[in-house]
């Protein structure tokens, strides 16, 4: 599937339009190409795709750290060039690297963020931004003397102090240990609960399927689909019926040819795969003729293929 | 005007002064102590008076410019390069700022601490030699403007720099040479016709030479053409600095 049907919606709702944007770099690589999106007010989209897909340059261009060669942004129907401080006010970014000035206070880094977007000095509010993010007792600390977590959770505050109501996140929890992706993924929730529309960039699909409303797949400067990722799972995810023999067999028998069974190499299971939004999945068809063909069951089970496995079929057919 | 953005980069620039006070402001008043030291009171005492003024005091202008220059662009191109080395840059660049708004954050801090190492080194100096400020009003100008002027030529650098030698580059290989050999230490009278022609191409030459007429009244060249290179030059890298950041050289891709 390509970006041209995956064309972005009418615009309602939309806090930030991408219509046509492209972008080459001066090397020649085209990392974006004519990318059309619409991201909803209070949604979180999650940004998959491998390295090098074009999900950093797609947000970077979004807020003003790289141009781009074609197509337009709005955000908050604020062109992101002609009405750059209206459209940078909307927005907050936490970059996938953890820059930070080193020797900076903890609370002196969130106010510099909060002065450079024009938001006037506002201690109380930073004290509680802190504290929201369990830095509350770190906020005389400076940066350096922090972990990676507390360093993480830093930027985040940076990229809140001036209340933004797009949060941008460049793979937020890469390198991080599994509890603390948790504790990432709970702080993302309490955001979204806030109002806050965020994008997130992420190669680890579990963050995807554990946190996204939609995601979107980005390959090759492409979008190759972008779904509610519930729909997206039901639309692309294909189930799978896995019936055991009481005995191996050698062979399928010719009546169940037509279902394109999968005999593993024991003998002794064969696997079904079929389409669930299909209004008949052929399931007591195949039971029956199981049976007919001289087959006793064991026991039968079924399994959904998770967003990885679809993330993996769309990027390997774009190949 | 986004003037909350200006405040918070130049109180963190001066904060960074603050923490670094040593290196900042102590390390430049004393390596220029040392210069009085040794070319004003050693080997000064020895040489006769240039142009009505003892040697010492003649050098002071020279030496406050020396300072001057090399502190400005020392803290401007620091000042804006370690934000991009550190990758603390983007801030910056998806902030509701203007070009002209993060100049004047980040010049405005450079030009800050160097005007105040110059009246440092000027009262230093007032120990060491007997001063006397001629035009004082004139002696700010040319303070002010170079400050300024040497603190936008360092932003320029810093953009530029993509690494810690060719930060040092310019300012060592260059700027360093070009104020030695600007009359810091001399009058270009002293020099024979040849070289005396050639120091002319020096643009040094006229910043430090109308630095010093407004000390002594003493000048190696015009004074207006001094002060037009002085502007020339400020406007000159208000324009570079401009269309870098108009095509976000070295700064967006």
């Amino acid at each position: 599937m390509k970006a041209s049907d995956t064309s972005a919606e009418t615009g309602v709702n939309a806090i930030v339009q991408v219509r046509g944007l492209s972008k080459t770099y001066d090397n020649g690589h085209q990392a974006l190409k004519n990318i059309d999106l619409d991201i909803r007010e209070g949604e979180i989209l999650a940004l998959l795709g491998p390295n090098g897909a074009g999900k950093t340059t797609l947000i970077s261009i979004i807020c003003g750290l790289v141009n781009a060669s074609g197509g337009t942004v709005l955000v908050g129907g604020y062109d992101h060039v002609k009405q750059y401080r209206k459209s940078r006010e909307l927005i907050g970014l936490v970059p996938q690297e953890l820059a930070l000035g080193a020797f900076e206070l903890v609370e002196n880094t969130v106010a510099l963020s909060r002065g450079l977007f024009g938001k006037s000095k506002n201690p109380e509010f930073i004290q509680q931004l802190l504290e929201n993010l369990s830095l509350g007792d770190k906020a005389t600390s400076p940066v350096n003397r922090l972990s990676g977590g507390m360093k993480r959770r830093v930027l985040i505050a940076k990229a809140l102090s001036h209340e933004p109501r797009v949060l941008f996140l460049d793979e937020p929890t890469a390198g991080v240990d599994v509890e603390l992706r948790k504790d990432m993924w709970a702080v993302i929730d309490e955001l979204r609960a806030d109002g806050v529309t965020i994008i997130l960039t992420t190669h680890y699909i579990e963050e995807a399927e554990a946190i996204a409303d939609r995601v979107g797949v980005i390959n090759a400067g492409e979008i190759l689909v972008i779904e509610d990722k519930q729909v997206l799972m039901d639309k692309l995810g294909k189930k799978q019926l896995v019936i055991e023999l009481r005995e191996a067999i050698k062979t399928i028998p010719a009546e169940l040819e037509e279902f394109n069974l999968q005999l593993c190499e024991v003998g002794n299971t064969l696997t079904y795969t079929y389409d669930i939004r299909a209004e008949r999945t052929g399931i007591t068809r195949l039971l029956n003729d199981v049976q007919n063909a001289g087959l006793t069951l064991k026991d039968i089970s079924t399994s959904q293929s998770s967003l990885e496995d679809i993330f993996v079929n769309l990027v390997k057919a774009d190949a | 005007m986004n003037f909350e953005a200006i405040k918070v980069i130049y109180s963190a620039e001066m904060r960074r002064t603050r923490n670094t006070l040593l290196q900042s402001i102590a390390s430049p008043v004393i390596s220029t102590c040392l210069y009085f030291v040794v070319f004003g009171s050693a080997i000064g005492s020895r040489i006769e008076s240039v142009g009505g003024v003892s040697y010492g005091a003649f050098i002071v202008p020279g030496l406050m410019m020396l300072s001057l220059l090399t502190q400005s662009i020392s803290n401007a191109s620091f000042g804006i390069f370690f934000p991009k080395f550190t990758g603390t840059v983007y801030e910056v660049l998806s902030a509701p700022i203007s070009f002209f708004e993060v100049i004047v954050g980040y010049v405005g801090a450079a030009a800050t601490k160097s005007l105040i190492i110059g009246v440092i080194i000027l009262i230093t100096a007032s120990f060491f030699v007997d001063l006397r400020i001629a035009h004082p009003f004139w002696m700010l100008a040319f303070l002010l403007m170079t400050c300024v002027a040497f603190s936008l030529f360092g932003f320029i650098i810093g953009l530029w720099a993509d690494n810690f030698e060719k930060l040092q580059l310019v300012p060592l290989l260059v700027i360093t040479p070009l104020v030695f050999l600007g009359g810091t230490f001399y009058s270009i009278d002293m020099l024979p016709p040849l070289w005396q022609k050639i120091s002319l191409l020096n643009p040094l030459l006229y910043l430090i030479s109308g630095f010093r007429w407004s000390f002594y009244e003493v000048a190696d060249v015009n004074v207006g053409l001094s002060l037009m290179m002085t502007a020339g030059f400020l406007i000159g890298c208000l324009i570079v600095v401009w269309l870098m950041f108009r095509s976000g050289y070295k700064l967006k891709q």
